[in-house]
């Protein structure tokens, strides 16, 4: 029988062995190899997911972190299973009411920070989609940086009714901008 | 090696005992107020505390699936499924790699996505997941059912309720912690409820992890120690009667679940002598009525003054094992005891989740469960009311899931 004691040590190889499972971030094959490290360089990509949906629009989340020395900001995020996605906050507008709103200058992720991109919190924010989007399936993104380097990372789709959040306009949070 | 109850009590009892009064004297994980007996158990560790076996982990990824050869938690709950219409082949993968992905993670102690409790998923206490699919599962996966992949016949001794028979999935969930397979139980049907209803749930349990020595057989709620004869995971023996060798199935096994209710206040009635001649083995030790040890081998050859088998013609062990009609079946028996609610004059509702795997059903389950059904004198206690049979796939590697050699 194998059975052992969680280690630290283990804890970390089982948290890198996932990713591949998971299907998480790969550094853009295409990165440049000049000594400036990019921003695609210094990001990594823990445990992204995106909530299945038939039509209309969902979110996609997941930890992205800054392993490098400089501030990262995240200006865009695009993928083929929506014609339009936003970098999306939710916050309390002037009456207390939250609501998502596109956030001005994108997602910064301070150095050695990790921005968590949660239900109820910051998401990605998939508008107009393809194609159902449909629980096992997996979504990839392609995000954009400041600095103009990219990243992709591939995210599994679940079934998600957390929250009382609805990223199709119907209920819950509203979106001020749909 | 496994040893019964008593003999684990007899050897060790007053160092655990020394342990647990240490422990709980010095407060959580205070080794240095441990008794110089305890250091004889286990390796000293200098200053660190000792381990919490909440922390304890069972991995994932493997040849076999985990849950099987795994040293048996103390608490399990299996759940069948049926499969939603229309869930086709392409629709199974992508149930499959979801729970898969949800188990990988829950196992190691770590949050499933969008867990909505990750603080439950900490400590993972041995949870092991095991998945098992029914006919209608591998009809629309488009593959090759094994042969022994349906249900077993009709035996006269069967009341069998739809509500605890077949289905097209199975879920084991299994670990020393009953919150932590509560959480993995209800997180893997957030994910596949997209796919499938629930079918049936039997909840069962074992002595509590650190309660008897690991390997220790366990009892029944009859008394009875319960599956002595089982194999040894990790010998050639062992591989031999579970793992399956064929095809997608290789590195696979069949499970056999069988809800079998004990009618306790019977066998109340019934004194010790009774009891021991229906098993063949002493209530005691499990030894066989032959011997004196639980892992003495039988000698079904005894007789007594009188001319008698000194274990009977009718006795459980004796018709399990097929020893008059020059048969030698095996199969590895991991159960678990479930104590319900009792309804009208009762005072009790138990009996066993009997769930046995071994390569192929039809050929080592079913010949020994019909001549029990034939004639074995427990019968007159217990009484089948569920029964499934579901082919348990291979276990996958770190990028696949569970079911891939079926559906890839």
């Amino acid at each position: 029988m194998t059975t052992r004691r969680t280690t630290t040590t283990l804890t970390l190889l089982l948290a890198a062995g996932s990713l591949g499972l998971a299907g998480c971030a790969t550094q853009d094959a295409a990165a440049p190899t000049t000594a400036d490290t990019t921003a695609a360089d210094a990001v990594s990509i823990d445990d992204a997911w995106v909530k299945a949906a038939d039509a209309g629009m969902t979110a996609g989340f997941g930890e992205i972190t800054n392993d490098g020395e400089a501030e990262l900001t995240i200006v865009s995020a695009s993928t083929e299973a929506a014609a339009m996605t936003e970098l999306h906050e939710t916050a309390a507008d002037a009456s207390g009411e939250m609501s998502m709103a596109e956030v001005e200058g994108g997602f910064v992720v301070p150095a050695g920070e990790t921005l968590v991109l949660e239900p109820g919190g910051h998401h990605l924010m998939l508008m107009d989609l393809t194609d159902p989007i449909r629980a096992g399936d997996e979504v990839t993104f392609t995000l954009t940086f400041g600095d103009g380097s990219t990243a992709e990372l591939t995210a599994p789709v679940k079934d998600f009714t957390g929250a009382e959040e609805s990223y199709d306009g119907t209920s819950g949070a509203e979106h001020e901008d749909s | 090696m496994a040893a019964s109850d008593e003999g684990a009590r007899g050897r060790t009892g007053s160092t655990r005992r020394q342990f647990l009064l240490g422990g709980a004297a010095a407060g959580f994980g205070a080794v240095a107020a441990l008794s110089a007996e305890h250091t004889l158990d286990r390796p000293a560790a200098g200053a660190e505390p000792a381990p919490l076996h909440g922390t304890e982990t069972v991995p994932f990824h493997g040849a076999h699936q985990a849950g099987i050869a795994t040293d048996a938690q103390a608490y399990a709950t299996f759940v069948a499924l049926d499969l939603h219409d229309g869930v086709d082949r392409e629709a199974l993968g992508r149930l499959m790699r979801v729970l898969s992905d949800d188990a990988a993670r829950l196992t190691q102690g770590e949050a499933a996505l969008a867990d909505t409790e990750p603080e439950l998923a900490v400590v993972p206490a041995r949870l092991t997941v095991t998945f098992g699919f029914g006919p209608r599962f591998v009809e629309r996966a488009g593959g090759e059912a094994p042969s022994w992949l349906h249900p077993l016949p009709a035996f006269a001794v069967d009341r069998l309720e739809p509500g605890f028979s077949d289905g097209d999935m199975l879920l084991q969930v299994a670990a020393d912690d009953q919150l932590t397979v509560s959480h993995a139980t209800r997180m893997l049907l957030k994910d596949a409820r997209g796919f499938a209803d629930v079918r049936w749930t039997q909840r069962g349990f074992r002595r509590a992890h650190g309660s008897v020595a690991p390997g220790t057989t366990m009892r029944n709620l009859f008394g009875q120690v319960d599956g002595t004869a089982n194999p040894v995971p990790g010998t050639p023996d062992f591989d031999e009667v579970v793992w399956a060798t064929e095809g997608w199935m290789a590195g696979g096994t069949s499970a056999v679940v069988r809800r079998i209710h004990m009618d306790l206040d019977e066998w109340d009635t019934v004194g010790r002598a009774g009891r021991e001649q229906a098993v063949g083995r002493t209530q005691a030790s499990g030894a066989p009525l032959t011997g004196t040890a639980e892992h003495d081998e039988p000698d079904f050859t005894a007789r007594t003054d009188a001319g008698f088998s000194v274990i009977p013609e009718f006795s459980h062990v004796r018709r399990a094992r097929g020893v008059d009609e020059g048969r030698h079946d095996r199969i590895f028996r991991r159960g678990y005891n479930y104590d319900d609610t009792p309804s009208g004059d009762h005072v009790s509702d138990a009996g066993l989740i009997f769930a046995c795997f071994q390569a192929d059903v039809d050929r080592q389950f079913t010949p020994m469960q019909r001549r029990l059904a034939e004639l074995d004198l427990l019968n007159r206690w217990t009484t089948p009311i569920g029964s499934s049979v579901f082919a348990i796939p291979p276990g996958c590697e770190p990028g696949g899931f569970v079911g891939d050699t079926l559906l890839t």
